[in-house]
C-alpha cells in the first residue's frame, strides 16, 4: 500500500471517477485556472477540460442549486463548497432542495450529487471561517453526511459518494490535507454509513470522527505508554449513521468518551451519547463524555483558539476521568 | 405553426379544464378535503396553456408552486392532479408533494417548487445537462414576479448567461408577491429589464390573457435558445382572479381592479376568437366545456375513492440507493 496525503487521496479519487465515467464533473470556486484552494484539482482543467472542471462565480446557492438540476437530468455533479462556512448561503439547496426532491415526489427524481466542502478550526480564521457545523447537516433525512478521518477512507467515500444515487456532504478538513496514511492500490470504494474500528482496546470506547480521529489516536498513544488501550470507533458517516461497531465496543469496554470539533450544544457527541444510553444504557458503568469545541466563536489570536478548540490532552483527561 | 381546428379545441379544452379543477379544488378545500396551501391558477391560464403547446417535447418545464395549470397541459390527468391535492396514493407524487410539488419527469415536468426562486438555479443545472450532453432541448423555467427579488433569481440568471445555457427564463408577472405590488417590492416595474444587467436578450408580452400572443412570443423565444444564442428571458403580464391562496382577504386590492381583469378572462377571449374567426362553433364549444364537467366529475370521484398511502410506505422513497 502506498503512502499518501489527505490532499492526494482526495484528489485520485476525483480523477479516477472522472476518467471512470464522463457523467462526472467538478463545479465551484477555483477548481479550474487555479487547480482548487487547496489545491486537489491541480492539473484537472489541462487534463478534462473546461466542460468537465468548471470554474463558477461566487454564489454557492448557483453552485449546489444547479447540481442538483444537473444531476436530476442524469449528470454526477460534484458541486464544491470552498468552506463549509460558505454552506450557509446555500443552506436552501443542501437541506431543502437536494434532500427532498426523491420523496416529494413519490420517486421520480433523484439526485445523485455530490457536495465536497471543507471544515474545522485551527487555521486563525476567525470565527466566520472556522466554524464545525456537521451536525446541523446531518439533522436532515434524505442527505447524506460523510467525513472522513483518514486518507483511505477518503479516497474510498468520496468514489462511494460519486457513484451514490443520492445526494452526499462530503466534509473535509481544512487543516488535515497534509496528513499521510496507507492508502490501498487499485479501483476501491468504501461504504457510507458504515463505521469501523481504528484501533482495538479494553479499557474505554472513543466515538469520534474526521479531526477527532487524529487527536484520539494521539491519545491512544500516550495512553498506552500508561498501559491503557482505548478502543476507538471511527463513525465516518453522520447519516446515515452506523452506530454497531460503537455499540459493541461500550459494550465491551463500559465506557465511553466522544471527541468532536465541533460545539457539544445538539451535537454529534450528544446524538452518540444518547444512542449508547438508549440501547446499552445497563452496561455504564460511568457516564460518558464529550470532548468538543468550547461554546464561542472562535477567535483569531492562535492560543486563544488553540484554548477552544478540543486538544490530545483533552482526550486523555476525558477517558482518564471515566475510567 | 399554424394551428388545425382540432389543435384550437385541445387547447381550449386544456384552459377549461384548468378553470374547472381549480374551482371545484377551491370548493374541497373549503370543504377541509384539502389541507396546506392551496394556490389556484384561476385567470393566468393562458401562459401555461400557450408555453406548453409550443414546446417540444424535449424541452424541460419548472415552474413555482402555483403548478396545477401547467400539471394539466403537459397532461397529466385531473385524476392524478386532485388525488394529489387529496393527498392519495394514486396521486402524482404519490400523496407526498400535495399542490406545491406535483411533477411528472416522463412528461419533462420537473415541479412544482415551493421555495420562491430557488428552482431558477436548478433549472440552470437542467439546462447545463442537456448543453453538457449536447441535446437541443430547452430549459423553461416559469416563475412569478415575486421571484425576481430574491438572491437565488439573480445567481441562477448570471449563470445562465456565464455558461450560455439553453434556459427560457420566463416571468408570470402577475402583478403581486402574496399581497405586496410589485412596484412596492421591485426596483423597476418592468421586470424584464432585470435581465439586461446580465446581458440577456428580454422582452415583455403586455398581453399575457391572450393565448396566440403567449404562443408566438414564447415560440420565438425558444428558437431564439435553440439557435445557440443562450438564455433568454421573457416577462408576460397576468393576472390571477383569486387571492395568493385560499383564505386570502386580498386587503391589498380593490374589487374593482379584479373586476376590471375579468373583463379579459382568458378563456373568454378565447372563446371571441374562436367563434369570432368561425374556426369553431360555440356549439363545439360548450361541448368542450360539457365533457370538462364530466371528466373533473370522475376525477374528484376517483381521488376521493383512492387510498391514502400506507404507514407502511413512509420510509419508502427516502433514498435512491438501493441497498
Amino acid at each position: 500500500m502506498a503512502i499518501i496525503t489527505m490532499r492526494q487521496a482526495i484528489s485520485d479519487a476525483l480523477w479516477e471517477e472522472m476518467e471512470r465515467d464522463p457523467k462526472v464533473f467538478i463545479m465551484g470556486q477555483e477548481v479550474g485556472v487555479w487547480g482548487g484552494t487547496y489545491a486537489v484539482t491541480k492539473g484537472f482543467l489541462d487534463h478534462f477540460g473546461e466542460k468537465r472542471v468548471r470554474d463558477t462565480p461566487i454564489a454557492e446557492s448557483a453552485i449546489v442549486g444547479a447540481g442538483i438540476g444537473a444531476s436530476m437530468v442524469g449528470l454526477r455533479p460534484v458541486s464544491e463548497i470552498m468552506t463549509i462556512n460558505f454552506a450557509f448561503v446555500a443552506m436552501d439547496y443542501i437541506v431543502n432542495e437536494a434532500p427532498k426532491m426523491h420523496t416529494m415526489f413519490g420517486g421520480q427524481m433523484s439526485v445523485p450529487l455530490v457536495i465536497r466542502t471543507a471544515g474545522g478550526g485551527g487555521r486563525q480564521l476567525g470565527a466566520t471561517h472556522s466554524q464545525t457545523p456537521d451536525a446541523i447537516f446531518a439533522h436532515f433525512p434524505g442527505l447524506k453526511v460523510v467525513s472522513p478521518g483518514t486518507p483511505a477512507d477518503a479516497k474510498g467515500l468520496l468514489k462511494a459518494a460519486i457513484r451514490d444515487n443520492d445526494p452526499v456532504l462530503f466534509i473535509e478538513h481544512a487543516a488535515m490535507y497534509q496528513i499521510r496514511g496507507e492508502v490501498p492500490e487499485g479501483d476501491y470504494t468504501t461504504p457510507i454509513g458504515v463505521s469501523k474500528v481504528q484501533r482495538e482496546g479494553d479499557a474505554v470506547t472513543i466515538v469520534t470522527y474526521c479531526k477527532g480521529l487524529q487527536l484520539s489516536m494521539a491519545a491512544a498513544e500516550q495512553l498506552s505508554a500508561e498501559g491503557i488501550e482505548v478502543e476507538i470507533v471511527d463513525l465516518r458517516s453522520l447519516r446515515p449513521l452506523d452506530m454497531g461497531p460503537a455499540l459493541e465496543s461500550f459494550k465491551k469496554t463500559n465506557r465511553a468518551v466522544i471527541v468532536e470539533e465541533g460545539w457539544p450544544s445538539y451535537g454529534v457527541g450528544a446524538e452518540v451519547a444518547t444512542r449508547l444510553y438508549e440501547a446499552a444504557f445497563d452496561y455504564a458503568d460511568a457516564p460518558i463524555k464529550r470532548v468538543a469545541q468550547k461554546e464561542v466563536p472562535l477567535p483569531y489570536n492562535a492560543a486563544l483558539e488553540q484554548f477552544a478548540l478540543p486538544q490530545v490532552d483533552d482526550v486523555v483527561a476525558a477517558v482518564k476521568e471515566v475510567l | 405553426m399554424a394551428l388545425k381546428k382540432k389543435d384550437h379545441l385541445e387547447l381550449y379544452r386544456q384552459m377549461v379544464l384548468i378553470r374547472r379543477v381549480e374551482e371545484r379544488s377551491a370548493e374541497l378545500y373549503q370543504a377541509g378535503k384539502i389541507g396546506g396551501f392551496l394556490h389556484l391558477y384561476i385567470g393566468q391560464e393562458a401562459v401555461s396553456t400557450g408555453i406548453v403547446s409550443v414546446r417540444q417535447p424535449q424541452d424541460r418545464i419548472i415552474t413555482a408552486y402555483r403548478d396545477h395549470g401547467v400539471a394539466l397541459n403537459v397532461g397529466i390527468s385531473a385524476k392524478a392532479v386532485i388525488a394529489e391535492l387529496l393527498g392519495k396514493e394514486t396521486g402524482v407524487s404519490k400523496g407526498r408533494g400535495g399542490s406545491m410539488h406535483m411533477a411528472d419527469v416522463e412528461k419533462n415536468f420537473w415541479g412544482g417548487h415551493a421555495i420562491v426562486g430557488a428552482h431558477l438555479p436548478i433549472a440552470a443545472g437542467m439546462a447545463l445537462g442537456d448543453q453538457y450532453e449536447g441535446r437541443d432541448g430547452v430549459t423553461i423555467c416559469m416563475f412569478g414576479d415575486g421571484a425576481t427579488n430574491i438572491g437565488f433569481f439573480h445567481e441562477g440568471v448570471n449563470l445562465s448567461k456565464v455558461w450560455n445555457l439553453p434556459v427560457l427564463w420566463l416571468c408570470e408577472n402577475n402583478q403581486y408577491g402574496m399581497g405586496t405590488a410589485v412596484d412596492r417590492a421591485s426596483a423597476v416595474e418592468q421586470i424584464h429589464m432585470k435581465a439586461e444587467g446580465y446581458g440577456i436578450p428580454h422582452s415583455r408580452l403586455e398581453d399575457g390573457m391572450d393565448i396566440m400572443k403567449v404562443r408566438e412570443a414564447v415560440g420565438a423565444a425558444l428558437d431564439h435558445i435553440r439557435s445557440g444564442k443562450g438564455p433568454y428571458f421573457l416577462e408576460v403580464m397576468t393576472y390571477r382572479f383569486q387571492g395568493h391562496s385560499m383564505g386570502d382577504p386580498q386587503r391589498y386590492r380593490e374589487k374593482d381592479e379584479v373586476t376590471k381583469w375579468e373583463k379579459s378572462d382568458p378563456i373568454g377571449i378565447y372563446h371571441r376568437y374562436i367563434v369570432g374567426d368561425k374556426i369553431a362553433a360555440k356549439a363545439d364549444l360548450d361541448k368542450i366545456e360539457e365533457a370538462v364537467e364530466v371528466e373533473v366529475n370522475e376525477a374528484i370521484e376517483f381521488a376521493e375513492a383512492s387510498p391514502d398511502p400506507g404507514f407502511d410506505t413512509l420510509y419508502d422513497y427516502m433514498y435512491a440507493s438501493k441497498e
